[in-house]
């Protein structure tokens, strides 16, 4: 059992939690992710780790509230709560060094685990300029922790209603046709605004790194439920990745892939909204 | 021995085979010859005393028949269920040269379930050495060098990946062939015995085998299998529905996906399932296929039947069934619609030269090609060694396959102190030859922990 040491929200269905997984805290790096499961019959879930305090043993996770164990973990596991397993560090870490200017993106969820990337690029002596964005104001977290690590942060909205009106990828766009000097790239978040982002970077002819969150079972290498094509290669994102080249990645695939339990998502969350409903007028 | 008829059975998860009653097994067990020169203890890779154990169920003395059992076996309910008996001890049992063999597995079987129903029996333990050693992986090559390192006094501590105990018994055997709640049985009798299990251990990131050696550890036995799933490497095999066969059975064995939505995990699954491959991976994903309501299962195998690997018990189990085996025929290509598989382009084959393995093999009828129509394709054309713990372990040798190089009568690796049995060793192989290496490794880690001080 793994103890929730501390959790709070950070908008509208996204939660952070802070988990007690000594092992874990200890040997945890940027880009590496855990596999957690609620509860006897619960799925297993990989998380992308977003800190790690050896001194507590807490590994930080952000969680969104897209499906029925997302929504369960937000609504019924609180501080001092137990998930029943979390396993990790698993995947490899990513790649810091000392590139010179880096430009992390970080779309909606994904700016969860570019926080840590973005953090150690700092440390290694990158000048890093940080893009963040999301669909609305409510739906922007970690500004603070960004702004600390980054020498420069702009943060988009879809709609305007915070920061400057416009995708990512236009920030993107902007600072690349400014300067010349970026050695490197990341961008993480939904599939379809990674895609967009390497189309960018590519016209710039700068190499960009994207986290790939395939659907996964075990995380260990062990289903194959997880491979992706890149530069025309299978890869399996839990023990390949989960970075990969974003130019030599096959985002329609991956997009596909996504998307192959969609039926089944939507039939357990409805089902489990049923019972949660059930329970509360009983 | 009684079965579920095949119609009833192919709509529920539970076991095909229902054993023995006490009569049954007593009649079985009179059969035995009780040959002085006992073949079948040479045919049985952990070396059970059959004879012994046998004479004690004909003398309806259960109880004494288990603790024969377990002398050797860690695991017999396991055993009676999926060793490939018929290729071992039964192969060569001298009742078999004319008549049926005596039906050894099932026997054993019998025992073990009437264990545990009954007083569990335990094996002798040895007193504490004070020795401590790591078992990676809770499959049976690690849970059968950990049961028996225990029982020579020695403080074991076995590390697992996944969330539970059991490896291939847990995540890749169905339920039908090898109920859950045995193995648990099994494992809770090693836990018994003093043996401590960590699940959700990620060796080779939080800790590696050169650690543990300099943190405590006086040996350690590597047993992580091989879980790697291969590929056809034919285009098309990245379409939606087309799953390895360790994610098929992952998602129905491990994660009970047969109980979704009660249980979270899905598992989605067309009409027509058409599963590539000939061994027990395949009869098991075939069979498990027609369990979770497909219409057709339908097994692609690229030799002819005699080649089939399968244990024989299982090919007649999936054909009763309803299982088509179409035979020399090789899948070349998926096709698919709209991201999703809608068939299998195979090629017709016929039986060549025969090659390495003594196997005929088969060559493609020129222009042959053909379509299988398919909404879910499984690929159980076997696994790789699980990379984690080797990535991660310097000066382990390997060979060209990548599974580590190990001394086949000890286990011994490269590294001192260091020992490896089963899949991770072998390639992919039988539950019961993992069990083997892992006991044969178990009493060389046993006189290496008693030499060194």
């Amino acid at each position: 059992m793994y103890e929730i040491l501390a959790k709070r929200p950070l908008g509208p269905g996204i939660q952070e939690y802070v988990i007690h997984a000594p092992d874990v805290a200890r040997v945890g790096r940027a880009g590496q992710f855990v596999v957690l499961r609620l509860h006897e019959r619960g799925e297993r879930i990989p998380l992308t780790i977003v800190d790690c305090d050896p001194a507590t043993g807490g590994v930080t996770l952000v969680v969104q509230e897209v499906g029925k164990s997302t929504r369960e973990m937000g609504e019924r596991f609180h501080k001092g709560d137990s998930v029943l397993d979390l396993a990790g560090p698993l995947g490899l870490p990513s790649d810091i060094e000392r590139f010179g200017t880096v430009v992390c993106v970080g779309g909606g969820l994904g700016i969860a685990p570019l926080y840590p990337i973005v953090r150690d690029l700092k440390k290694a002596g990158n000048t890093v300029i940080g893009i963040i964005g999301a669909r609305n104001r409510d739906l922007v977290f970690y500004e603070d922790r960004m702004a600390a690590v980054c020498d420069e942060l702009r943060v988009m909205t879809d709609d305007g209603s915070y920061g400057r009106k416009g995708y990512v990828s236009d920030a993107l766009r902007d600072v690349l046709s400014t300067r010349r000097d970026v050695a490197r790239a990341w961008a993480i978040g939904p599939a379809i605004m990674m895609k967009v982002c390497v189309a960018v970077t590519k016209e710039f002819g700068v190499p960009t790194i994207v986290s790939l969150n395939s659907v996964m079972i075990d995380g260990t290498g062990m289903c194959g439920g997880c491979r992706v094509e890149v530069a025309g290669a299978t890869k399996f994102a839990c023990v390949d990745g989960p970075e990969f080249d974003g130019h030599g990645v096959d985002f329609d695939l991956l997009m596909s892939r996504q998307k192959f339990y969609a039926e089944e998502e939507a039939c357990s969350l409805e089902r489990y909204l049923a019972t949660r409903k059930d329970a509360s007028t009983s | 021995m009684r079965e579920q008829p095949p119609a009833v059975r192919i709509r529920n998860f539970e076991e095909v085979a229902l054993g023995y009653s006490e009569v049954e097994a007593a009649e079985e067990a009179a059969r035995c010859l009780q040959c002085r020169n006992a073949p079948c203890v040479q045919g049985c890779p952990v070396g059970i005393d059959i004879p012994a154990f046998i004479r004690a169920v004909a003398a309806r003395d259960v109880a004494q028949a288990i603790s024969v059992i377990k002398v050797s076996n860690a695991l017999p309910a396991v055993c009676g269920r999926v060793c490939p008996q018929e290729t071992q001890c039964q192969g060569v049992c001298t009742l078999g040269k004319r008549f049926e063999p005596v039906g050894i597995g099932r026997l054993e079987r019998f025992c073990a379930d009437w264990e545990s129903e009954h007083e569990a029996c335990c094996a002798p333990m040895a007193p504490d050495t004070g020795k401590r050693v790591a078992v990676i992986g809770a499959g049976p090559a690690g849970l059968t060098a950990a049961g028996e390192l225990r029982k020579r006094g020695h403080d074991v501590t076995v590390f697992e990946l996944l969330h539970v105990a059991g490896g291939v018994l847990m995540y890749g055997i169905p339920e039908f062939r090898l109920p859950k709640a045995i193995v648990k049985r099994e494992i809770d009798g090693l836990c018994r015995m003093g043996v401590r299990i960590r699940v959700n251990e990620v060796i080779g990131r939080v800790t590696t085998v050169g650690e543990m050696l300099a943190k405590g550890f006086d040996a350690v036995f590597i047993g992580t299998g091989a879980g790697l799933p291969q590929f056809l490497g034919i285009p098309g095999e990245s379409l939606n529905g087309i799953y390895s066969a360790n994610e098929f059975l992952t998602r129905t064995n491990l994660m009970r996906a047969y109980r979704f939505p009660e249980y979270d995990t899905p598992l989605r699954l067309g009409r027509r399932v058409v599963t590539v491959g000939g061994g027990n991976v395949a009869m098991d994903s075939a069979r498990t296929a027609l369990r979770l309501g497909a219409e057709e299962s339908i097994i692609v195998y690229r030799r002819s039947e005699d080649e089939l690997p399968a244990r024989r018990e299982e090919v007649h189990h999936a054909k009763e069934e309803g299982v088509q085996l179409r035979l020399l025929t090789n899948p070349v290509a998926l096709l698919g619609e709209r991201g999703r598989v809608s068939s299998v382009r195979c090629l017709r084959m016929e039986l060549g030269e025969s090659d390495e393995s003594g196997r005929r093999r088969p060559v493609p009828v020129p222009s042959s090609e053909f379509d299988i129509d398919a909404d879910t394709v499984v690929i159980a054309v076997g696994n790789g060694p699980h990379p984690l713990v080797l990535q991660t372990t310097p000066g382990l040798e390997l060979n060209r396959w990548g599974n580590i190089v190990a001394d086949q009568k000890t286990g011994a690796t490269s590294l001192c102190g260091v020992y490896a049995g089963g899949d991770i060793v072998t390639g992919a192989a039988t539950v019961i030859e993992a069990m083997g290496a892992g006991k044969r490794a178990a009493s060389a880690i046993d006189a290496f922990l008693r030499d060194s001080h």
